[in-house]
């Protein structure tokens, strides 16, 4: 079986490729489409925005991805929609006339990237609001401009787009369909990239191939490849897999598949922790929470996730699958120590059971980071309060950027049992010694830490975020 | 004056289609030459400082596919890349000065297979402690970079000392990367007779054809540097686009082979200079009325390992230290310290804002010691009648800057707003705002007044279509498009006929760098001249076909006329030619009456002032630091604007890129001297939440520029990166609203961090 996927009308069959190809690369050396642009190789400046669209529910769905951290493997089944495509007729696209008329382009080299979000905004939401455009466009970086022509191209462009894609957006969608239903399977000698069709599959595979890469959206793996050069040849992705991505939300529980993207969960996750959704506005970028996944965040154990601390402070429940053995365990109790994890090699992040909120109970997070969008934070913190009036019944309080693994303050937990709100005041953080980066100093750290659980009572006490929060204010 | 047809039209940017089509060809989108190859440089991963011991390349050369490693013996001729005094090496030998210090490049088939085998060198440095921050500088034994300088007026230290209300401190000033989303990149092509065609992004043209033919050992002439375009440049690609340019060459040069040198983001952030960052320690006496009576400042900067163009920066640190204040008496000195860091270089300002950043800190701090309106502590000590003359000895007309400052405080609504931040702030125990109206006045020139010159060349084909080059470059500032509009002015033809081309040395000569805000002014009046030149041959013509004077002949809307009589300026350019006459003609300008005496400090090194100002709001939450503008406010003048939309794309862009340096920029070194923050995951630019909704931007109405100017327009590359200066000084104003009277001591950037830190330093509960 060969990668297929929709390019300018055409299906596009590929029988061989590197398993750690970007699809950056396949654009502008391959297929010497160069108005894709190269900026930084991480995810993080957004000049390479492409756009894949994928079937749901009849329809096409269009998201922006970075194309120089996305393996050329993971458009398996996806239309690939590029900035050269745009224009028909020699007429240029609603969203690109509206950036020439708003003089939103001066050097132009982050542009084709910009142009590839607004598509993609446009194609999603009909009325896009400024808060919800400078959202997505918080992963495109732009040194000219200042952003304020770039917004009021969007607002123009955005709201009601009707183009070609839209009209084909069912024909496109029935097209595309039947690429999903097999495991994809490309190999050379020992190298390969598979993409099972099923969840099944994927278990049975990874089992099988204990060596070989779980890849999800390669937001972080991308970078292995891109800046570390680590040989990546048996690469595993999960983006195809049937039933593995799917969020639902159950009688008291949130169930999150270990395939869910930020941007597939973000709906229901901010619905039920306004805080979470918050955050969730602002980890990554829109072309990260769109490949990322919440299971591969979890799964490379990363001391500085941001979901991690939120998930444990909600005391989220975590269900790992190694071929057909299943087994759950605490999301904590995941984390043993830096750059380690409780996951044998093939074993899965199947899913994580998210408990919901109690009419009692008050969750709160906050995410300081030097820059609001799209940067790791120095700290995360995320506090669950059951309360008993306005006395405090049981804490859970976990931090990331605080220790070499997200961390529960079981002390302060301790200290805060039974306290009332105005008492819990007193309360310290005392079990952390954070470390100095390029991010934050020790001092900045501890010091900030301390000021969210103040700020996180004195919001459980009724002060509003917009006495509490810049961003709420 | 006559009314202009193009001049003063918002016609986009040239380039606006292809930009967004995707279309728009950078160097790195060239069709690559078969058998182009690709050069990847290497360094030593561990060590900033120290004697090279041991430089085993031999798994790099072994890597299948590489065709060669170079190092410095490789080099034909001349191993330096330096913009002034020749200690930039190409490649170091025999020792190391900073952390990415260059020692080897790869040449192969592909730039992947080059940059995987560029890892695998084994260097080891004789590792010395490296002076990393300028306080290592200031404590180190060595000798400065450069020798030091200053401003001063006999009677400072006296004034100072009989001052009845002085102020001291000193504080930090980071400083920022340029971050151009288009990576240096050069493409080198072999010619005949051992030439050389350069395809380089950067600001420069003419220092690469000088760095690649001396490097190579040939004539300046047969090196040819083109650039239609840079991904952004920012000053990033004066001095530091010629390093790339010379491996490329070199490998092209080796091989006989087109070569390719792109810098990985990493790589780029590592081995290029950046802006300077300064530590500046002051004090300053004020008379009974506030008004300054003398101050005394030392800007330390942070120039890193070599000279490249610090010497001119600090320079302009200096001549920006008044901003828009008169100063009966100072000392303006300055150090040019050398660290083991990578060479810091021009950056949108070039040492100005960090002058700038000294006036303010010591108006916004005394404001605050003695309760008094910053605004209004800020007027009082403008230029004026009787008190207009620069440290330097400029004389500044200050009307505009006046009614700057003033309309912007009325248009603002300051006065209304300031009241109700004061009220919000004794209310809101978390979050305080802030909020402070900061004008600009920014110097005109190159201050090496030999810069001060540009070239252009018109042609004029019988179709009437007109073909534009001149020495300037185009990093995405509308240069391309405002010349095209004065030579369309000129004309009197449509800016859709004048093609605009690629820089290139070929065709025009020994040109200054596209850098000091000049790239309209001087090309501008450069391509002027040679449309005139062709305009008035043509008049001839028409003169002579219409039977009437020359100067009775009129070029507008795409037609030659005289009274009745009327030719299509393509029938004219026809006949031109059949009177074999030139429709061909190279353009030449120098600034007229700038002159500067380094020695005795005095002079007159500017053609004139860009004015402007910015009210910034801000709100800072006291608990984390975090903090985010609300408002702004600017009114910016920049003359007779050539273009409205160009200009405060300029104004918009360079504010949010000053904001990012006062704010959310840090470069953070270790010890060792690493640059911790060299990718933009750790290295935080603006984004667009960064931005306020509420931006009010406005055009000073103008007279226009008093001074004989490319149509009375000013020059608005550099000034508005100043204009942030208000948010910072806006997030003074609101941590001191939790004490009376007391100066946080915040440094800038004011990240997150810093804020709090300033927060703790008021000793507020």
């Amino acid at each position: 079986m060969a990668l297929q996927f929709l390019r300018r009308g055409k299906i596009v069959t590929l029988g061989s490729f590197e398993p750690d190809q970007t699809l950056l690369d396949f654009l502008r050396l391959d297929e010497k489409s160069k108005g894709t642009k190269e900026g930084c190789n991480e995810g993080d400046c957004g000049a390479c925005t492409v756009v894949l669209g994928r079937p749901q529910n009849g329809a096409m769905r269009y998201q922006a991805v970075n194309a120089c951290i996305l393996l050329l493997g993971q458009i398996h089944g996806a239309e690939l929609i590029t900035v050269e495509d745009l224009s028909e007729g020699g007429k240029l696209h609603a969203v690109q006339q509206a950036m020439v008329e708003a003089h939103a382009s001066q050097c132009g080299f982050c542009t084709p990237g910009f142009v590839m979000s607004l598509f993609a905004l446009g194609h999603e939401n009909q009325k896009p609001t400024r808060e919800d455009i400078v959202t997505k466009i918080a992963g495109n970086l732009c040194r000219c401009t200042g952003y304020r022509p770039i917004v009021d191209a969007a607002l123009k462009a955005c709201n009601t787009m009707q183009d070609r894609w839209t009209t084909q957006s069912a024909a496109t969608a029935k097209l595309l369909e039947p690429l999903g239903a097999e495991d994809l399977f490309v190999s050379t000698g020992e190298n390969f990239f598979a993409a099972p069709a099923s969840a099944e599959s994927l278990a049975t595979l990874c089992q099988k191939y204990p060596a070989a890469r779980i890849v999800s959206g390669a937001t972080d793996v991308g970078l292995w490849i891109t800046k570390q050069f680590r040989p990546l040849k048996q690469i595993i992705w999960t983006g195809r897999a049937k039933g593995f991505a799917n969020v639902a939300a159950n009688g008291d529980k949130i169930t999150i598949g270990g395939g869910a993207t930020y941007a597939d969960a973000q709906t229901v996750l901010a619905h039920h922790f306004p805080d979470m959704g918050d955050v969730l506005t602002r980890l990554g970028s829109a072309q990260v929470r769109a490949s990322g996944t919440i299971g591969g965040n979890i799964a490379n154990g990363s001391p500085i996730g941001d979901m991690p601390p939120m998930l444990i402070a909600l005391n989220a429940k975590l269900h790992l699958r190694l071929g057909n053995e299943t087994r759950s365990l605490p999301l904590e109790d995941f984390f043993i120590a830096y750059g380690k994890q409780d996951r044998a090699a093939g074993e899965l992040v199947w899913a994580i059971d998210v408990p919901k909120l109690k009419p009692d109970q008050i969750f709160k997070a906050y995410k300081i980071s030097k820059r609001f969008d799209q940067d790791i934070s120095a700290v995360m913190a995320a506090f669950l309060f059951t309360l008993k009036g306005n006395r405090i019944e049981t804490a859970r309080i976990a931090f990331g950027g605080m220790a070499a693994t997200p961390k529960r303050a079981s002390l302060a937990e301790q200290a805060l049992m039974g306290k009332t709100l105005t008492e819990a005041l007193s309360v310290s953080l005392i079990e952390y010694t954070p470390i100095d980066d390029m991010r934050a100093s020790a001092a900045y750290r501890f010091e900030t830490a301390n000021a969210l659980l103040r700020k996180a009572l004195l919001e459980a006490g009724g002060m509003s975020p917009s006495q509490t929060r810049v961003l709420s204010a | 004056m006559m009314k202009l047809a193009t001049i003063g039209k918002s016609i986009p940017h040239d380039s606006a289609e292809l930009h967004v089509s995707g279309t728009a060809t950078y160097v790195d989108d060239i069709p690559e030459i078969e058998g182009t190859l690709h050069v990847a440089p290497g360094f030593a991963k561990n060590g900033a400082r120290g004697k090279i011991t041991k430089c085993d390349l031999s798994a790099v050369r072994n890597y299948p596919g590489v065709l060669a490693v170079f190092t410095a013996e490789d080099i034909p001729a001349k191993n330096d890349c330096s913009p002034t005094i020749g200690d930039d090496p190409i490649f170091a030998e025999g020792h190391i000065e900073f952390h990415g210090q260059v020692i080897f490049a790869v040449v192969a088939p592909t730039r992947d297979i080059a940059r995987r085998a560029a890892q695998l060198a084994v260097i080891e440095i004789a590792t010395e402690t490296p002076v990393v921050s300028v306080d290592d500088a200031l404590k180190s034994p060595k000798p400065d970079l450069l020798d030091p300088y200053a401003f001063t007026s006999k009677t400072y230290a006296k004034d100072l000392k009989t001052s009845p209300i002085k102020t001291s401190g000193v504080f930090k000033i980071g400083g920022q990367e340029h971050f151009y989303l288009e990576g240096q990149v050069s493409y080198a092509v072999p010619q005949e007779k051992g030439g050389m065609l350069v395809y380089c992004s950067t600001q420069h043209p003419t220092e690469i054809q000088h760095c690649v033919a001396a490097m190579l050992g040939v004539d300046d002439a047969k090196i040819v540097c083109e650039c239609r375009r840079m991904g952004g440049g920012f000053g990033g690609k004066e001095s530091q686009a010629a390093q790339w340019a010379a491996l490329a060459s070199l490998a092209a040069h080796k091989f006989n082979r087109p070569a390719k040198c792109r810098l990985d983001r990493d790589d780029d952030m590592m081995m290029t200079g950046k802006r300077h960052d300064f530590e500046v320690a002051y004090e300053a006496g004020f008379d009974k009325d506030f008004r300054f009576r003398s101050v005394d400042v030392t800007f330390n900067a942070r120039c890193g390992y070599s000279a490249d163009l610090s010497n001119a920066i600090c320079d302009r640190a200096m001549f920006h230290a008044d901003n828009a204040y008169f100063y009966p008496a100072f000392k303006i000195a300055t150090r040019r310290l050398k660290t083991n860091t990578v060479s810091n270089t021009a950056f949108r300002g070039f040492g100005g804002p960090q002058g700038i950043m000294f006036a303010e800190q010591v108006l916004q701090a005394t404001a605050i010691a003695h309760g008094l309106d910053a605004l209004e502590l800020r007027k009082r000590n403008l230029y004026g009648p009787r008190r207009n003359e620069t440290p330097y000895g400029q004389k500044v007309l200050f009307k505009d800057l006046v009614t700057v400052v003033n309309q912007l405080e009325k248009n603002s609504d300051y006065k209304k707003r300031r009241k109700a931040i004061d009220a919000f702030n004794a209310t809101s125990p978390i979050l305080k705002k802030g909020l402070a109206l900061v004008p600009v006045k920014f110097g005109i020139s190159f201050t090496f007044t030999q810069m001060n010159q540009a070239g252009a060349l018109v042609h004029v084909y019988t179709d009437g279509s007109v073909h534009l080059n001149h020495g300037g470059t185009e990093m995405g500032q509308g240069l391309y498009v405002k010349v095209a509009q004065v030579v369309a002015e000129i004309f009197g033809i449509d800016v859709a006929h004048v093609d605009i081309t690629a820089t290139t040395t070929g065709k025009v000569p020994n040109t200054s760098p596209t850098a000091a805000s000049s790239g309209t002014d001087l090309n501008g009046m450069a391509a002027r001249n040679a449309a005139l030149i062709i305009k008035a041959r043509m008049a001839e013509v028409a003169a002579k076909f219409f039977k009437v004077k020359a100067s009775a002949v009129l070029f507008a809307n795409g037609k030659i006329s005289a009274g009745r009589k009327s030719l299509s300026f393509a029938e004219l350019a026809v006949k031109t030619r059949e009177q074999r006459i030139s429709l061909s003609s190279t353009g030449f300008y120098a600034t007229p009456g700038i002159h500067w005496d380094r020695p005795s400090g005095k002079g007159n090194p500017f053609f004139y002032f860009a004015y402007g100002a910015a009210c910034s709001e801000v709100l800072v939450d006291t608990l984390t630091g975090e903090n985010k503008v609300t408002r702004v406010d600017i009114l910016h003048d920049v003359g007779t604007s050539l273009n409205p939309a160009i200009d405060i794309g300029q104004i918009e862009g360079g504010f949010v890129q000053g904001m990012g340096w006062l704010t959310t920029e840090e470069l953070v070194f270790d010890a060792e001297g690493r640059l911790r923050t060299h990718a933009p995951s750790t290295y935080k630019i603006p984004t667009a939440r960064d931005v306020p909704e509420d931006f009010r931007v406005d055009l000073f109405e103008s007279k226009g520029n008093e001074m004989a100017s490319i149509y009375r327009s000013k020059a608005v590359g550099e000034p508005p990166l100043n204009l942030p200066i208000s948010v910072w000084c806006a997030i003074m104003d609101a941590v001191a609203s939790l004490k009376p009277r007391v100066v946080p001591k915040l440094d800038a950037p004011a990240t997150a961090e810093a804020i709090l830190r300033a927060v703790k330093s008021m000793g507020a509960s």
